[in-house]
């Protein structure tokens, strides 16, 4: 006889990741069709598949809709105030050079607000990750524009179009000397995660910028209102080149102009913690 | 002529109040960093300068310390100037409102007060100003929509008065009165052209005068120049008043430094900031219908602190409540208390007082609150004294 499985209802409310996830703090905060859901998908899965021990992760986070990412995950995180989570991080990073310390946080949180730490930590080569969720706008405090909202793109205080111009913010942390510059959008849910395996395993600073939608923030002001506007945007619109130009990489949002993702620089440099433990050499009393 | 006055009464949040006064001024410039309770303000002005209603250059910078920067410098070419933000953004802005009262530039700014961090909280309080309250800045705060626009109005001529000279926040509480609709009668246009007048900062940018900011002051020269600003503070008053009356004069609301309300034959007066004052009258009309001589004082002006006025109303109460929505941590109380209370000791008022702390993060403030600390008062007087000189009010034990 053969024994017929019958296939049933697959969908749960349980997820394999949940020992990494702070399920008694959902629901989460987020809207509908965000893409922060997803970022925080593929951080537990690049902590669960690096060979880094769970309990050596900790996860630093600003004020934001990102900087909620911080209080979902189920390792040591911390929460900190507008701006300042690189510095935080760096400060632990300094004296726990154990610790995989990653950094999660908006686009206004790590360079409008926070810039100058962006800039220093890079050129300092501190040896952390950031992962910056780039959604063009401030969307927790109803969607004003920044730093990163596209030349000419809408928002609650660029009715007409935003009139300043975007960071290229691949071609900013390569040109500082970060070892691992990446980007990817939360569509692209393996090479995204994949990355953040990477940017674990890097000496230095390795940078993400994770393009996420945001459809009740940027969307609203810019006829993307649902989740899967922004996916299909993606769809369409996103080329991978990992050898691309990085003076060609800024983004418009128009559609036709394309999204360049990849892995775009991958190299070794010195961290901060050598570079200070040479000099400590030098001086004589560091063997 | 008609006899008759227009009155045009619109429906308007304290956030949308604040910034239809902005535009009515004209400023010249804008300059925020977002934060929350205060960003409609900004996205309203940024909407009226994109319409073409209001000509004023408008900068989106980059955190509260870059704003506040941007005002100095564009109100000491002689621009009308404004920002606003709120808790964290103001703490943000510290260092800077040194830099603008001592430079003794223009500027108006409006508080959305918030708690400060941690924990984490968007709501109501005053720590955020209290905490920027020796800076040298007039502190104004605003009971109710009405006065938030009013107030603004003031603000702008009274920080551009040459006599004067000094920046002013006005205070409205975080989304009770920022995200409350009231009916508020807005001025004509004209009128408020009229009261506020140009811009008359004197020390335009001279290629035949120059001047020179921010200077080196070494020990022989700095206390010279902190004197100035105390000199000034003591004045602002008296020029304020003057302010106050003429803008009574075209809008029929007079704004006094202190608003007492009940509190002539008063022999309980409860003293406090912003919203909180309005349910507390509420609470004294009824306790007066009762026979209970019941008193309120609202404070306008914060800063300079009103002292004379002051000493004048509490003179005859026998017993005083400061209510505190901050604390002055470490300290011997709440700001406010620590106010009222070396108030009296240099006035030899001896009179029975207490402080209650209240309405922190935004902790609900409601009419049995209200209520019950008058109760308490009147069970002091009976009494002669409080049984505890601070209360933390409504906190959960
Ligand atoms: C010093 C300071 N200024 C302003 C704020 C208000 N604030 C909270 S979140 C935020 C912006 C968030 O934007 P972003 O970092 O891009 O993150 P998103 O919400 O878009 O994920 C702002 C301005 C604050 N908390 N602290
Ligand atoms: S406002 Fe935008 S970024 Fe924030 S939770 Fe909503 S969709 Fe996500």
């Amino acid at each position: 006889m053969v024994e017929v499985q019958v296939l049933r209802e697959v969908v749960s409310s349980e997820s394999p990741r949940d020992d990494l996830i702070r399920r008694e703090r959902f629901p989460h905060i987020w809207c509908p069709g965000c893409g922060l859901g997803t970022v925080l998908k593929c951080y537990v899965e690049a902590i669960a598949s690096s060979d880094i021990p769970r309990d050596k992760h900790v996860i630093v986070s600003g004020i934001g809709c990102s900087g909620r990412m911080a209080g979902y995950v189920n390792i040591d995180s911390y929460h900190v105030t507008h701006g300042r989570p690189i510095a935080f991080a760096e400060g632990m990073k300094i004296v726990r050079p154990d610790l995989e310390v990653t950094v999660i946080s908006g686009d206004g949180d790590l360079v409008t607000i926070g810039g100058n730490h962006f800039i220093h930590a890079i050129r300092r080569n501190v040896d952390i990750n950031v992962f910056l969720v780039n959604n063009f706008i401030y969307g927790m405090t109803g969607n004003q524009y920044g730093s990163t909202t596209p030349l000419g793109a809408r928002s609650s205080t660029s009715p007409y179009g935003c009139p300043e111009y975007p960071f290229n913010l691949p071609l900013l942390a390569a040109a500082l000397g970060a070892p691992f510059v990446a980007r990817w959008t939360t569509l692209h849910v393996r090479q995204l995660a994949e990355a953040m395996k990477k940017a674990m395993k890097v000496k230095g600073f390795a940078f993400i910028e994770i393009i996420s939608p945001c459809p009740v923030g940027f969307g609203s002001y810019n006829e993307m209102r649902e989740g899967m506007d922004f996916i299909k945007f993606f769809l369409e619109n996103c080329i991978v080149d990992h050898n691309a130009d990085l003076n060609k990489v800024a983004i418009s949002m128009r559609p036709g102009d394309p999204i360049i993702l990849g892995n775009f620089v991958e190299r070794e440099a010195p961290t901060y913690h050598d570079l200070e433990r040479e000099v400590f050499r030098k001086a004589g009393w560091l063997k | 002529m008609s006899l008759v006055k227009q009155i045009r009464m619109v429906a308007l949040t304290g956030n949308e109040a604040i910034a239809y006064a902005v535009k009515q001024a004209n400023v010249d410039v804008i300059a925020a960093y977002p934060i929350t309770p205060q960003t409609i303000i900004v996205e309203r002005l940024s909407k009226y300068v994109a319409d073409g209603e209001l000509e004023a250059a408008f900068i989106q910078a980059e955190s509260e310390h870059s704003a506040l920067s941007i005002c100095i410098g564009a109100a000491l070419t002689g621009a009308r100037t404004f920002t606003s933000t709120a808790s964290q953004g103001l703490a943000l802005m510290h260092e800077v409102l040194h830099i603008a009262s001592s430079m003794r530039a223009p500027i108006v700014m409006a508080v959305a007060n918030r708690a400060l961090n941690s924990p984490l909280n968007i709501h109501c309080d005053h720590s955020d100003i209290m905490n920027a309250r020796d800076t040298g800045w007039i502190h104004l705060f605003a009971n109710n929509v009405q006065q938030a626009y009013d107030l603004t109005l003031i603000a702008f001529r009274l920080s551009e008065d040459l006599d004067v000279l000094l920046p002013t926040s006005i205070n409205l509480d975080g989304f009770i009165l920022t995200h409350s609709v009231e009916p508020v009668e807005v001025l004509p246009d004209e009128d408020v052209r009229n009261f506020l007048g140009e811009n008359r900062y004197p020390y335009e940018i001279d290629f035949n005068k120059p001047l020179a900011y921010g200077v080196m002051a070494l020990p022989d020269t700095y206390m010279e120049f902190r004197k100035q600003l105390y000199e000034v503070l003591k004045s602002a008053p008296r020029i304020y008043d003057e302010i106050a009356e003429e803008y009574a004069k075209i809008s029929g609301r007079r704004y006094g430094k202190l608003l007492p309300y009940f509190t002539e034959d008063a022999e309980v007066i409860v003293i406090a900031l912003g919203s909180s004052v309005e349910t507390l009258k509420y609470v004294a009309k009824r306790l007066r219908r009762e026979g209970l001589k019941a008193g309120v004082l609202g404070i306008t002006m914060y800063r300079p602190f009103p002292e004379e006025e002051l000493v004048e109303i509490l003179s005859k109460a026998k017993v005083v409540v400061v209510m505190d929505r901050a604390y002055s941590y470490g300290g011997v109380g709440g700001p406010l208390y620590t106010d009222v209370l070396s108030t009296l000791y240099k006035n030899d008022l001896k009179i029975t007082i207490a402080d209650f702390i209240y309405g922190l993060g935004g902790r609900d403030f409601k009419i049995s609150d209200a209520e019950e600390i008058f109760k308490k008062a009147f069970r002091a007087l009976e009494k002669g004294s409080f049984d505890q000189d601070i209360y933390w009010w409504g906190v959960k034990e």
